[in-house]
C-alpha cells in the first residue's frame, strides 16, 4: 500500500520566525531570529523581526513577513501621529491596546502576525505583552513568545526565567532560550538579534549561532 | 521558469535574466526582455505570471515617473523599493500580483542597492539575490564566491559561473540570457549599460 503525504503548511509557517520578550528588574529584553526564508529555502540571514517604535518601546512581529512589514509601518505611523497630537510618547500599555484593536479590525481577514510588545513606561516600569493574530492579549509578568519555535521556547523559558533578573543576566537568559529553541526548528534561526532596554540605554547585540 | 540573478558590487548592480517566455511545455518566445529599466538609475527584473509582471512593473514605472514630474525629484532605490512593496502588499488581499521581483539601482545616498521582493510583498535589501528555481542551484555559489566591493568584471565572471552551473544541472535551463548593468558613471550620476541584449 502506498501512502502519499501532502504536507500543507499554515500561512504562519510560510516564512518562519521566532520572537521572545522577557521582563527583568527595571529592564526588558526582546529577541528574534534573523532568518528570511520562503518555505524550505533560506533567502537571507539578516532580517530581524523586531522593530523599534520609540526610545523604550519595541515590537516583535513574527509570522508572515509581508504582513510584519506592513503592520510595523502602520504602527509607526499611528505612534508618530499620537506623538504629534498629544506631544508625548505613547506608553507601552496604550500601544499594546492599540495593536490589539488594529488586529481585531481585521477579524475576518487578519494580518498574519503574532505581535510581542516590550517596553519601559515613563516610570521605567517593565511592560511586556503578546497577542494572537486577532488581538487577544496576554499581559505577562515573566515572558511572552511567538513564532514557529514557540513550543520549544516555552520549555526553555519556563526553566531559565526567574524574577528580578539584571540586564546582563536577562540578556543571557533570553539568548539561551531563543537559541536552544530555534536550533530545534527547521524554519527559524540563522542568527539572532537581542535588544535589552534599560532606563538609561538600549543595548542591541547580534548573536553568532548555528547557520542552519 | 524565470531565472533572475542580481549582483551588487562597488557602485554597480548587474541583472542577469533568462529570455524564455513559456506557456506550459511550449517556449513561446526566446528573446523576452525581463529586465525593465525604470530610469537610468534603477531597473526591475521581473519573474512570474506574464501579464502581471509586465503590467505591474509598468504601473510602478509610470508612478515613479509621475512622482518625478510632480516633484522634480527622482526617487532613491530605497524609496522606489518601499513604494513597490506597498503596492504589492495593498493588492495582496484584493487582486494579488503573481510576480516576484528584483529591484536594483545606484544613487548618491546609498550607492548600489538591490532589493528582493516576493509576490506577497516581503522585501529585503541584499547584496545578491536570485528569483526562480535558479536559486536552488546558484545561492550556494554566491555564498562561496561572493565578496564585498566586486568590480564589474568580477561580477560578470561570477555570473558566468552561475549560468554554467544552471546549464549543467537545471532541467529547464535556458540557453540565452540578457545582462544589464547600472553603475556610477563618469559624471557621478547613474548610467545604464546593456551588456547582452535580450533580442539578438
Amino acid at each position: 500500500k502506498i501512502q502519499i503525504f501532502c504536507h500543507q503548511m499554515s500561512i504562519l509557517q510560510h516564512n518562519g520566525s521566532s520572537v521572545i520578550a522577557m521582563a527583568g528588574k527595571n529592564c526588558v529584553a526582546i529577541a528574534s531570529d534573523t532568518r528570511f526564508g520562503i518555505d524550505a529555502q533560506t533567502i537571507a540571514f539578516d532580517f530581524s523581526k523586531v522593530w523599534q517604535i520609540s526610545d523604550k518601546l519595541f515590537v516583535g512581529l513574527p509570522g508572515l513577513l509581508t504582513d510584519s512589514q506592513t503592520f510595523s509601518e502602520k504602527l509607526k505611523f499611528r505612534v508618530n501621529m499620537y506623538r504629534l497630537r498629544e506631544e508625548r510618547e505613547m506608553s507601552p500599555r496604550v500601544f499594546s491596546n492599540m495593536v490589539a484593536s488594529l488586529l481585531y479590525e481585521k477579524r475576518f481577514g487578519p494580518y498574519f502576525v503574532e505581535p510581542l510588545i516590550a517596553g519601559l513606561d515613563d516610570k521605567n516600569e517593565p511592560f511586556i505583552s503578546g497577542m494572537d493574530l486577532i488581538g487577544a492579549p496576554v499581559l505577562a509578568k515573566d515572558f511572552v513568545l511567538a513564532g514557529t519555535a514557540d513550543e520549544a521556547m516555552f520549555g526553555m523559558a519556563e526553566s531559565l526565567w526567574r524574577p528580578d533578573l539584571s540586564p546582563e543576566d536577562l540578556f543571557e537568559v533570553i539568548s539561551q532560550t531563543l537559541m536552544s529553541a530555534f536550533d530545534r526548528d527547521a524554519i527559524s534561526g540563522w542568527g539572532a538579534v537581542v535588544h535589552v532596554i534599560t532606563p538609561d540605554q538600549v543595548i542591541t547585540r547580534t548573536l553568532k549561532t548555528r547557520q542552519d | 521558469m524565470d531565472s533572475l540573478i542580481g549582483i551588487t558590487g562597488k557602485d554597480f548592480v548587474i541583472f542577469i535574466a533568462d529570455t524564455a517566455q513559456a506557456r506550459s511545455i511550449l517556449k513561446m518566445k526566446g528573446d523576452e526582455d525581463k529586465i525593465m529599466v525604470v530610469d537610468e538609475s534603477k531597473m526591475f527584473a521581473m519573474a512570474g505570471d506574464t501579464g502581471d509582471r509586465t503590467t505591474f512593473c509598468e504601473y510602478v514605472k509610470r508612478n515613479l515617473k509621475l512622482y518625478e514630474i510632480r516633484s522634480g525629484l527622482t526617487l532613491s532605490t530605497h524609496a522606489a523599493a518601499h513604494w513597490t512593496r506597498r503596492a504589492l502588499a495593498d493588492a495582496l488581499r484584493q487582486n494579488p500580483y503573481q510576480t516576484n521581483l528584483l529591484l536594483g539601482g545606484w544613487d548618491e545616498e546609498s550607492g548600489a542597492s538591490l532589493y528582493y521582493l516576493d509576490y506577497l510583498g516581503s522585501m529585503h535589501k541584499m547584496p545578491f539575490a536570485i528569483q526562480g528555481y535558479a536559486s536552488n542551484f546558484v545561492l550556494s555559489i554566491f555564498d562561496r564566491y561572493y565578496k564585498e566591493d566586486l568590480t564589474v568584471a568580477e561580477g560578470l565572471e561570477l555570473a558566468k559561473l552561475c549560468i554554467a552551473e544552471l546549464n549543467r544541472r537545471f532541467l529547464l535551463a535556458q540557453p540565452d540570457w540578457a545582462i544589464k548593468v547600472i553603475k556610477k558613471g563618469e559624471n557621478g550620476k547613474a548610467s545604464l549599460e546593456v551588456i547582452v541584449p535580450a533580442s539578438k
